[in-house]
């Protein structure tokens, strides 16, 4: 019931503000998507018979999961962190599991609920075909998860709202403007093919776009196995921090 | 109990039992750790060393046990701005694991007044009104033991007559009461035994009618009126210097109209306790 109930208010929360939380990223992906595929349609190799504005959807999907799902949980928290509110959680009786899951579960929701949007808005653009549905949707699930544990961890951690930004500018954006969203790796030189394999969100962005053409840049299972490992290694130091009440508890 | 932050010793051998059913205040200065201790009550804190026990529920080992004996009224004016008056206290009611409180949530606007704002956002209500939430939000699981810090910091005169009645019906229904506040007459008026604290530690802990009958029997003031109509204020150690401080106005040539004695106040005791 406290899990159901923590659950349910972050997800009436960024309902309520959908506009600005759903809709918003939506338009911003829809942009991406004309400028870049009017821009680079016929320039750009990618995958055998795939044209590049089909090839660059399932990436623009899979990016706004990603950074939706961080947004959800680390704004949400450093809010509550700020303006005093998380008192009310930390008063009542929720395990810091159920405290984590609530906050990774809500933020999945959002970023499924975001990338849902994206890809309805673009499929009149181009024409997808779902090859591996189901790997489509584990990778956009444990994606979202992991970017979800990224987002609370990071709200833990700082104590501004700056500080939560350099993570999401320093850190978040550039793992994922160079995760292959807009091109396939191996297009790239050797040392940045290579420079690559270590960014894990190129493991999501690739297994995710597995599900829609039935290829990618490495195989799916090795995409499933880096990203499980990092959202194990995530929720593991998240949930560590968060039974310490590190930041949270004095 | 121990707590530290960083150089500051905020709590130092503090150690108290507040009785099933008590009206309890916490007084002391600011920083002198009273907010310390209810948030280490509270689990917001954690204490270096010591335990908290709440009916018998360990605050760190059986915390959820623990947590739903309490009720707490943070200090602060915090809210969530996203939502309104009934659907914060539905939330905080499932937080607590109630389903279906509505009659309950009802019941604690209408007390705190709160029934005709129960659909307005938080973020439009009055310093005041937040105040009554943050009480309600308090009371929804129905806790034996109610802390407030602070509860009527900022708040008119009518809340605070409408709360302290309330909250004097749920004493008298048998919940405990631990209160915290800078207004001393309150403390006077509804607490039956009274900790102050000082720098981390408790200076006097006793029955509010001790510590003033303490203080009374230690310093009198009387207030003599001439028939001039001047007025003269004796100070002295008891009753005892009494015809010696008359005597001695007499040779200053006053003469002696009428005698007032001048009963002590919890104000006194505190800042006789908290200043020295």
């Amino acid at each position: 019931m406290s899990f159901y109930t923590l659950f349910s208010k972050e997800l009436l929360r960024f309902v309520k503000v959908s506009v600005q939380t759903v809709a918003a990223p939506v338009l911003t992906s829809l942009l991406y998507l004309v400028i870049f595929g009017q821009v680079l349609e016929g320039r750009v190799q990618v995958f055998d018979g795939v044209r590049y504005t089909a090839f660059l959807v399932p990436g623009l999907v899979m990016m706004s999961v990603l950074q939706n799902a961080f947004a959800n949980s680390s704004s949400s928290l450093i809010q509550s962190k700020i303006t005093g509110n998380i008192v009310f959680i930390l008063l009542a009786p929720i395990s810091y599991a159920e405290f984590f899951w609530a906050y990774v579960a809500a933020a999945v929701a959002r970023g499924l609920a975001v990338g849902a949007g994206v890809l309805v808005v673009t499929a009149w653009f181009v024409d997808l075909r779902l090859e591996a549905p189901l790997w489509a949707a584990a990778f956009a699930l444990l994606g979202a998860a992991l970017l979800g544990a990224l987002g609370l961890l990071a709200g833990v951690v700082s104590e501004k709202i700056d500080q939560l930004a350099a993570f999401q500018n320093f850190v978040i954006l550039p793992l994922t403007m160079l995760s292959g969203v807009f091109y396939s790796i191996q297009s790239l030189p050797a040392f940045w093919r290579g420079l690559s394999h270590a960014n894990p969100f190129f493991y999501m962005i690739d297994g995710f776009r597995y599900g829609f053409f039935g290829a990618s840049d490495v195989t799916p299972w090795v995409s499933l196995a880096v990203v499980a490992i990092a959202l194990a290694a995530v929720a593991s130091l998240c949930l560590l921090l968060l039974k310490s009440g590190y930041k949270l508890r004095t | 109990m121990e707590k530290r932050y960083g150089a500051v010793h905020a709590l130092s051998g503090v150690s108290l039992a507040i009785e099933q059913g008590e009206f309890f205040g916490l007084l002391g200065p600011n920083g002198a750790g009273k907010t310390t201790l209810i948030n280490v009550i509270a689990g917001l804190a954690r204490a270096d060393a010591g335990s908290v026990s709440i009916m018998g529920a360990d605050a760190i080992s059986d915390y959820r046990r623990a947590r739903r004996m309490l009720g707490v009224v943070p200090q602060e004016l915090v809210f969530d701005p996203f939502f309104t008056v009934r659907e914060t206290l539905r939330i905080q009611s499932g937080y607590f694991g109630i389903r279906g409180n509505e009659a309950w949530i009802d019941e604690v606007m209408h007390h705190l007044d709160l029934s005709a704002k129960a659909d307005a956002n938080m973020r439009s209500l009055s310093g005041g009104m937040k105040r009554r939430v943050l009480v309600a939000q308090a009371l929804v699981h129905k806790p034996p033991v109610i802390v407030l810090d602070e509860p009527t910091a900022g708040v008119d005169v009518e809340l605070r007559q409408g709360l302290w009645q309330f909250v004097g019906r749920l004493n008298r229904d048998g919940h405990t009461i631990v209160l915290t506040t800078h207004y001393l007459e309150e403390a006077e008026l509804h607490c039956s035994r009274i900790a102050m604290l000082k720098a981390g530690r408790i200076v006097a802990l006793d029955s509010t009618r001790n510590l003033l009958a303490s203080f009374a029997g230690s310093r009198t003031t009387v207030r003599v009126v001439a028939r001039d109509g001047t007025q003269h204020l004796l100070q002295m150690e008891g009753y005892s210097e009494l015809e010696r401080e008359l005597a001695r106005l007499r040779s200053q040539g006053v003469e002696i109209a009428d005698l007032e004695l001048e009963r002590p106040d919890l104000e006194q005791v505190f800042l006789r306790l908290t200043s020295s």
